[in-house]
């Protein structure tokens, strides 16, 4: 296989197990809850890695969850007070979060490596020399490997829990007077939202995780009024993006996570703008007619 | 006693506790705005939004001249505020929250594609653009801290010559709307005092820094009083009161990061406040809710 085609079967992989949580948290207005997870993270896989020694291994995942689960509950916390709201909460507690990640890292990890700038930034090109072998046999890329089992759990979720997550996000009260727990379906949400961006640190790296989320979802949300469409239109726009942006970033020789998040933002543009239904044009020309 | 007073009088602690102490205050009094606007996560996705502009800034002069870099970070920010604005206007499906994230991460994916267009060129200037955006407040120069200085008593006269028509616009955009006068442009001047105080931090103490001096101060500051005066004043303390302090204590210790540090602090304050100040805190509300019970039950004994 190609080495351009690995790629994008890469970026493609990682955008939908990102882009499929993106659809109940565009629905939810709780994006911002998942860019703050995508930063706190860092602090669970700091501290495990400091137990285990190894940045392979599964505890880094499960240590990235509970931080992300700890994140959600502290912003709630901080919410339930009635004396901050909702975005003043996220932003005391992910810069705190994160702070004591970066002082541990700098104290304590003198001389183990953990590369800062890959959580940040990424390395979609690299990712593909990091191979998994069965039996002898090259099968592939890691990272493609993980993501799809990301996104086959992050499916599995929905599939499963699809009626209560669709109750519980159109409409909460219903949801809990129907004995839907509404706070473990948004609990369960965000340690999916943890997995997912520990998966794709490596790939995209931590600050545009949270464009992998929003973009596809929120393109899709703009064209569709249907929750089971919207998914379908999601899952569409990430393979699009990922497929298009890789070969676009290969093409000009530029960092493929880059150009993928910004080809994110222009199709989510243009979609708010063009929508037939929902856009700005034809709320303009909407307009332009009642006054007329 | 003796370490602190040689850390005290250590020319580089003056220089960085004098330069984050600034950057605390002014980010203290403009954060007040931007929590009481309900933006307190702008400074967050105006600090990436800031990176391409950083970017374009170098690839168009091809050096590291401060100055232009940071009126690049400005435009560019500006232009994120104004996309945001429009995404989530009247009469937009789009919430705050996606579009907030959609535009920090777009830019910011951006600024990472140019970014490693830059570093095709020969020109080996371009290393370390990205610190830019994470900072290295330990880093600082003093020609940087008069650089925070200068900027920081324009941008706070500013808001002192504007300050009745600021509040209005904070507490009731709409009536405002409704007033003679140059409103609108006044709102922007608002937006664009928000900007520079962001893109200034950006450079000296990252992007995560700047957003929790925007929020922790002004937050902490609003549990002690609900005067805006006050609380304007004890923001800007505050936030003048992190930085130093922060810097102070990865001063006095080996290998403590001083930006993270200021965050620490930043937030002991606003816990502090949330749970001990005085008639909001959550112990004064919980002692008043017990004292009414009491007397409502001595009533009640009264009555019987």
């Amino acid at each position: 296989m190609s080495l351009v085609l690995e790629i994008i079967l890469v970026a493609i992989a990682v955008s939908l197990s990102c882009s499929v949580l993106g659809v109940f948290l565009v629905l939810r207005g709780s994006t911002m809850v998942s860019d703050a997870i995508t930063h706190t993270v860092l602090l669970g896989i700091v501290v495990s890695f400091f137990i285990v020694q190894d940045l392979r291994s599964p505890w880094l995942i499960i240590g990235a969850s509970l931080v992300g689960v700890f994140t959600v509950w502290a912003i709630e916390a901080l919410k339930n007070t009635g004396l901050v709201d909702q975005d003043a909460s996220i932003g005391i507690v992910f810069p705190l979060l994160f702070s004591i990640a970066i002082i541990l890292l700098t104290r304590y990890a003198g001389d183990v490596h953990l590369d800062i700038d890959a959580v940040f930034m990424g390395q979609l090109g690299f990712t593909i020399f990091d191979r998994v072998i069965i039996g002898g046999v090259d099968i592939g890329p890691g990272a493609f490997w993980s993501a799809l089992i990301i996104f086959l759990l992050n499916s599995g979720f929905i599939a499963y829990f699809y009626k209560e997550l669709k109750v519980s996000t159109f409409d909460p009260n219903y949801a809990r007077s129907i004995g839907i727990s509404t706070t473990f379906i948004y609990y369960a949400l965000m340690t999916l939202v943890s997995i997912t961006s520990v998966g794709a640190f490596e790939a995209v790296g931590s600050i545009l995780v949270v464009g992998f989320m929003v973009g596809p979802a929120l393109t899709a949300y703009l064209l569709t009024d249907r929750l089971i469409h919207m998914i379908g239109v999601t899952l569409l726009v990430s393979v699009f993006n990922a497929a298009a942006g890789v070969s676009l970033a290969y093409s000009l020789n530029l960092s493929y996570a880059g150009v993928i998040a910004f080809f994110t933002g222009i199709v989510a543009v243009t979609a708010f703008i063009f929508s037939p239904k929902k856009g700005a044009l034809r709320g303009w020309v909407n307009r332009r007619r009642q006054k007329n | 006693m003796d370490t602190l007073l040689s850390i005290l009088t250590d020319h580089t602690f003056q220089i960085v506790a004098l330069g984050t102490g600034i950057l605390g205050l002014l980010s203290g009094v403009m954060g007040v705005f931007l929590t009481l606007r309900k933006q307190s996560l702008l400074g967050d996705a105006l600090g990436h939004a800031a990176l391409p502009g950083i970017v374009i800034a170098f690839l168009l002069i091809q050096e590291k001249n401060m100055l232009i870099l940071l009126l690049g970070a400005s435009l560019s920010g500006l232009l994120a505020t104004a996309l945001i604005n429009w995404m989530t206007g009247r009469h937009s499906v789009i919430k705050q929250d996606s579009a907030l994230a959609l535009i920090l991460s777009s830019f910011f994916g951006l600024g990472t594609a140019l970014l490693s267009y830059s570093q095709q060129m020969p020109n080996a200037a371009q290393a370390g653009l990205e610190t830019f955006i994470f900072g290295q407040a330990s880093g600082m120069l003093r020609q940087d801290v008069y650089l925070i200085i200068v900027i920081s008593l324009l941008v706070l006269v500013l808001v002192a010559v504007f300050w009745k028509e600021f509040k209005l616009i904070t507490f009731d955009a709409d009536f405002a709307r409704t007033l003679p006068g140059p409103y609108s442009f006044l709102n922007r001047l608002l937006s664009l005092l928000i900007v520079v105080t962001i893109v200034l931090g950006l450079e000296s103490v990252g992007v995560v820094l700047i957003s929790a001096l925007l929020v922790n101060p002004a937050i902490a500051a609003r549990q002690w009083s609900h005067q805006m005066k006050t609380v304007i004043v004890l923001s800007g303390f505050f936030g003048l009161f992190s930085g130093i302090i922060g810097t102070l204590i990865s001063s006095a210790g080996s290998q403590i990061p001083t930006g993270a540090t200021i965050v620490v602090v930043a937030t002991s304050i606003t816990l502090f406040s949330i749970l001990f100040a005085p008639r909001r805190g959550l112990i004064a509300r919980r002692r008043q809710v017990k004292e009414k019970e009491k007397a409502l039950q001595t009533r009640l004994e009264r009555r019987e």
